[in-house]
C-alpha cells in the first residue's frame, strides 16, 4: 500500500495546487471569463528562467506597470491582476502554463507572452478556445495573419520588415554592393535573413557574397567575421542578439574591415552593445529603431524619459535602466490598457480583439517621434514603423523619414 | 591503478543493486492505482487531465530510463535527443502523411530503437561517467540536427511542427484530452507491463547480472555486449513512445522542446522515484512536473533557488527516493499488523 499513498500524495498536491490558484468569476452580461466589475485577470508567460531568462524583466517591467495602473485606479474602475507563469523557454512548458491560465486561473486573455516557439506551441489552443493571445512578444512576422489566427496579434515591427528596409536603402544608395551576411541560426535569424533576400529581390542571389550562421552557444564568432572579411564583401549585415553584436563589432575594428555595417534592432542599444565594443569602433554603424533606446544621452530630457524614470523610481527601483527590455515592457503595458480602456464595461473576449484591431495613431510614452501604433481588422501588425539611424559619437542619430512597412504571415 | 580506471570501477558500482521483487509494486496495489487512474479524470477540469497525461509520458519516459540504468546499470543523459526522435516521428507521419496518430506509435517506437541500438554499439566501450558523456553529447547535439537544412523540410526547422489533436474514435462522448489521457493510459499500462515482465525474464536477469558484475556476468555465458546495446536500445524504444505521445499531447514539437534541460529532468526523475523501482518513475515524473510549478509559486525570482533547496532536501532526507519511502512505509504497515 506504501506506493499508492505516495503516488495519490502527488496528485492531491496538484489537486490542492490548482485548486488554490483558481478563483471564480462570475459571467455577467458583459463580462467573459477573467473580468468582472472589480477586476481584469490577465495571464502572462515569460521565460524568468533557462537560456532566454534575460527577457525575464519584461514581464517584470509589466508586474510594476499594472501596480501602477492598480495605485492610479485601475482601468475604469477595475483593478488588474497579472497572473505571470515562468516556462524556461521550453514550449512544452508553455503549453502548460497557457492551459493553466485559461483553464484553472481563467484569465480573460493572454499577454505578451514571450518567444517564437513558446508563442507557436500555444497559437492553435488559445484560437481553439478564442482567447486573445494578445500581442506577442517576439518579432516573428507570422503573427499578422488575422485570417486564419484572429485571435493572435503581434506587437513589435516584425523582423522580416526590418531587413526590408536596409535592403531598400543598400539597392538605393549601393546597388553594386557586395553583401555579407551573418546570422543567428534560429527562427529569429532565419526570419531577418529572409525579409533581406525578399527585400533585395531577383538580386539577392549575386549581391549576397557569403551567409554565414553561428550557434547562440558557440563562445565568440570571431572565426566568421574573419571568414565574412575574406570574401571581399563591403556590406555587412550583421544579424546577431547584444552578446554577439559587441564582438562582432569590436572585431571588425581589430581586423580593420570597414564595411557599410548594418546592425539588426534587436542589438542597437548603446548601453549593452556598443559602449562595451568601442564608440570608436563603432561610428556610422547603421540600425534602425522604434523606441527610445533609454541609454541614448539624446533622450535624457526628454518627457517620456521622465515619465519612464518616474515610474520605475517608484515602483520597479531595482530595474536596470540600460536595458531596452526594460522600455519594452513599459510601452507594451501601455498598449495593452489603452485595449482594455477602450474596451469599457463590454470585456468580452471577442470585444477585446475588436479593440486591439482599432488602435488608430496610438503613442505610447517612449516611441520615436513619428511613430504610431495602427491596427485593423486585416492589420494585425500593430507597429509596422521604424526609423533608420547612425551611430554619431556616443548617440544615435536618426535620419530618413519614419519608414512603414508591412510584412505579412 | 589509474584514477580513470578508478572511477571506471566505481562506476559498477554507482548504481545500487536492486533484487528484481523490489522492483515492481504487488498486484492488489497495482490495481488500485489502476483504478485510481481509471476514475480520477472522470471529476477532474480538463487542465489537469492534461497534466495527469504529462505525467503518464514523463512516468514512461523516466520508467525507459530506470530500465537502462536500474536494470542494465548504464548511465544516459541522452534520453532527450530519443524523445525528440519519437515525438518528431509521430509529427512527420501525422503531418505529411496522414497517418493516424496511434499506428505512428509503434513506428516511433522501432525507430527510435534502431537508433538507441545502433547508438549502444559505439557505447559499449565506455562506461560510467565517460558514457554519461558521450550520451550527453547526443542531447546536446540533437536541438541542432533538427535544425539543419536538409531536414529543414520534414522538421519544420526551427518553426516546429504544429500537430493536430486527435479527437476521441467510435464518436465516445468525451474530450480530446480525456481520450488522449485514457489512450496514453492504455499505452503505458501495456509499456508499464512489458517492462516488468522483461525485468523477471532471462534478459532482465543478464541485464541485473551485467550491473552487478559485467565480468562476472560474461563468465556466467552473459552475451555482455548484446545485453547492453539491447537495455539501450528498448529504453530508446520506449523513449520515443513517450515522445510520440508527448507530441500528440502538447499539439507542437520544436527544437526547443527537447534540449539538455529536458535530459536532465528525466534523470532527476529517476533518482527522485528511486533507481531501480518502476512504480518510482511515475513518482519521479510528478517531481519534474509539479515541484517546479510549487517553486515558482513560492517565489518568481528565485524558482530556480527553491527548486534547488527542495531537490536537496530530497537527496539529504531520501537520497533513494520514493523507494526509499515506499519501504518505509511498508515497514510500518508491518510493524501495525503485527501489533
Amino acid at each position: 500500500m506504501p506506493a499508492m499513498h505516495v503516488r495519490l500524495g502527488a496528485f492531491s498536491a496538484a489537486l490542492v495546487l490548482t485548486a488554490t490558484l483558481s478563483t471564480t468569476a462570475f459571467a455577467q452580461k458583459k463580462y467573459d471569463t477573467g473580468a468582472s466589475d472589480t477586476e481584469i485577470k490577465i495571464g502572462n508567460i515569460m521565460p524568468y528562467s533557462g537560456p532566454a531568462s534575460a527577457y525575464g524583466v519584461i514581464g517584470k517591467t509589466e508586474e510594476a506597470y499594472f501596480r501602477k495602473v492598480n495605485a492610479e485606479g485601475g482601468i475604469n474602475g477595475r483593478k488588474i491582476n497579472f497572473v505571470s507563469y515562468d516556462d524556461g523557454y521550453s514550449p512544452p512548458k508553455t503549453v502548460e502554463q497557457a492551459r493553466k491560465l485559461v483553464e484553472s486561473d481563467e484569465v480573460l486573455l493572454i499577454f505578451n507572452s514571450l518567444g517564437t516557439p513558446p508563442n507557436t506551441a500555444i497559437q492553435k489552443y488559445l484560437n481553439q478556445k478564442k482567447v486573445p493571445q494578445l500581442f506577442v512578444a517576439t518579432g516573428a512576422t507570422k503573427w499578422n495573419d488575422p485570417q486564419n489566427f484572429p485571435w493572435t496579434m503581434g506587437w513589435q515591427p516584425n523582423y522580416q520588415s526590418e531587413t526590408i528596409i536596409y535592403a531598400k536603402y543598400i539597392l538605393k544608395n549601393k546597388p553594386d554592393a557586395k553583401i555579407a551576411v551573418l546570422y543567428q541560426n534560429d527562427d529569429y535569424g532565419k526570419d531577418y535573413l529572409k525579409g533581406f533576400k525578399d527585400g533585395l529581390g531577383a538580386k539577392a542571389a549575386s549581391m549576397i557574397v557569403i551567409e554565414d550562421s553561428y550557434e547562440v552557444s558557440e563562445p565568440t564568432i570571431d572565426s566568421h567575421i574573419v571568414r565574412l572579411k575574406a570574401t571581399g564583401a563591403d556590406v555587412f549585415i550583421n544579424i546577431t542578439t547584444p552578446k554577439f553584436a559587441a564582438q562582432a563589432i569590436k572585431k571588425n575594428a581589430e581586423l580593420g574591415w570597414k564595411p557599410l555595417h548594418f546592425l539588426n534592432n534587436v542589438s542597437a542599444n548603446i548601453g549593452s552593445v556598443i559602449k562595451p565594443a568601442g564608440f570608436e569602433a563603432a561610428q556610422d554603424i547603421i540600425s534602425s529603431a522604434y523606441f527610445k533606446d533609454p541609454t541614448d544621452p539624446q533622450w535624457k530630457n526628454d518627457a517620456a524619459m521622465k515619465a519612464w524614470n518616474d515610474f520605475l523610481d517608484k515602483y520597479y527601483p531595482e530595474a536596470n535602466r540600460a536595458d531596452g527590455a526594460v522600455m519594452y515592457g513599459f510601452i507594451v503595458s501601455q498598449g495593452l490598457v489603452q485595449v482594455l480602456k477602450a474596451c469599457g464595461d463590454n470585456l468580452s473576449r471577442e470585444n477585446v480583439m475588436k479593440q486591439a484591431a482599432s488602435l488608430r495613431d496610438f503613442e505610447p510614452v517612449g516611441l520615436l517621434p513619428g511613430v504610431k501604433v495602427n491596427t485593423s481588422a486585416s492589420d494585425f501588425a500593430p507597429i509596422s514603423q521604424l526609423q533608420l539611424q547612425r551611430l554619431k559619437g556616443e548617440t544615435w542619430e536618426l535620419f530618413g523619414d519614419v519608414i512603414s512597412s508591412d510584412a505579412g504571415g | 591503478m589509474s584514477a580513470a580506471e578508478e572511477v571506471v570501477a566505481e562506476g559498477h558500482q554507482a548504481v545500487e543493486a536492486v533484487p528484481k521483487r523490489a522492483m515492481t509494486l504487488g498486484t492488489g496495489t497495482s490495481l488500485l492505482v489502476l483504478a485510481v487512474l481509471l476514475v480520477v479524470p472522470v471529476f477532474v477540469k480538463n487542465f489537469i487531465i492534461f497534466q495527469m497525461t504529462m505525467l503518464l509520458i514523463y512516468g514512461l519516459a523516466v520508467l525507459a530510463l530506470n530500465i537502462l540504468t536500474g536494470g542494465s546499470g548504464q548511465f544516459s543523459l541522452g534520453q532527450s535527443a530519443f524523445y525528440a526522435v519519437g515525438a518528431y516521428t509521430s509529427a512527420v507521419l501525422m503531418e505529411y502523411f496522414n497517418v493516424n496518430y496511434a499506428l505512428t506509435i509503434p513506428v516511433s517506437a522501432a525507430v527510435c530503437f534502431g537508433f538507441g541500438y545502433l547508438f549502444g554499439k559505439p557505447a559499449l566501450r565506455l562506461s560510467g561517467v565517460y558514457l554519461a558523456l558521450a550520451t550527453f553529447a547526443l542531447a546536446t547535439a540533437m536541438p541542432q540536427l533538427l535544425k539543419l537544412n536538409f531536414l529543414e523540410h520534414w522538421t519544420g526547422g526551427v518553426q516546429g511542427l504544429v500537430v493536430t489533436k486527435p479527437d476521441a474514435p467510435f464518436g465516445l462522448p468525451m474530450s480530446q484530452d480525456m481520450w488522449l489521457y485514457y489512450f496514453t493510459l492504455i499505452v503505458t499500462v501495456a509499456i508499464y507491463v512489458f517492462s516488468v515482465n522483461l525485468l523477471r525474464s532471462r534478459s532482465g536477469r543478464a541485464f541485473m547480472a551485467i550491473r552487478d558484475n559485467e565480468i562476472a556476468a560474461s563468465s556466467m555465458g552473459v552475451n555482455v555486449a548484446l545485453y547492453k546495446t539491447l537495455a539501450f536500445g528498448v529504453s530508446a524504444g520506449i523513449t520515443g513512445v513517450a515522445g510520440s505521445l508527448g507530441a500528440i499531447a502538447v499539439q507542437f514539437v520544436a527544437p526547443d522542446s527537447y534540449t539538455i534541460t529536458l535530459a536532465i529532468s528525466l534523470f532527476l526523475g529517476m533518482v527522485v522515484g528511486g533507481v531501480g523501482w518502476l512504480p518510482g518513475s511515475f513518482v519521479g515524473a510528478a517531481f519534474i512536473i509539479f515541484v517546479p510549478n510549487m517553486a515558482e509559486s513560492i517565489s518568481k525570482g528565485l524558482s530556480g533557488a527553491v527548486f534547488g533547496v527542495l531537490l536537496f532536501l530530497v537527496i539529504y532526507l531520501v537520497p533513494h527516493g520514493a523507494r526509499q519511502i515506499a519501504i518505509l512505509g511498508q515497514q510500518f504497515a508491518g510493524k501495525l499488523r503485527r501489533n
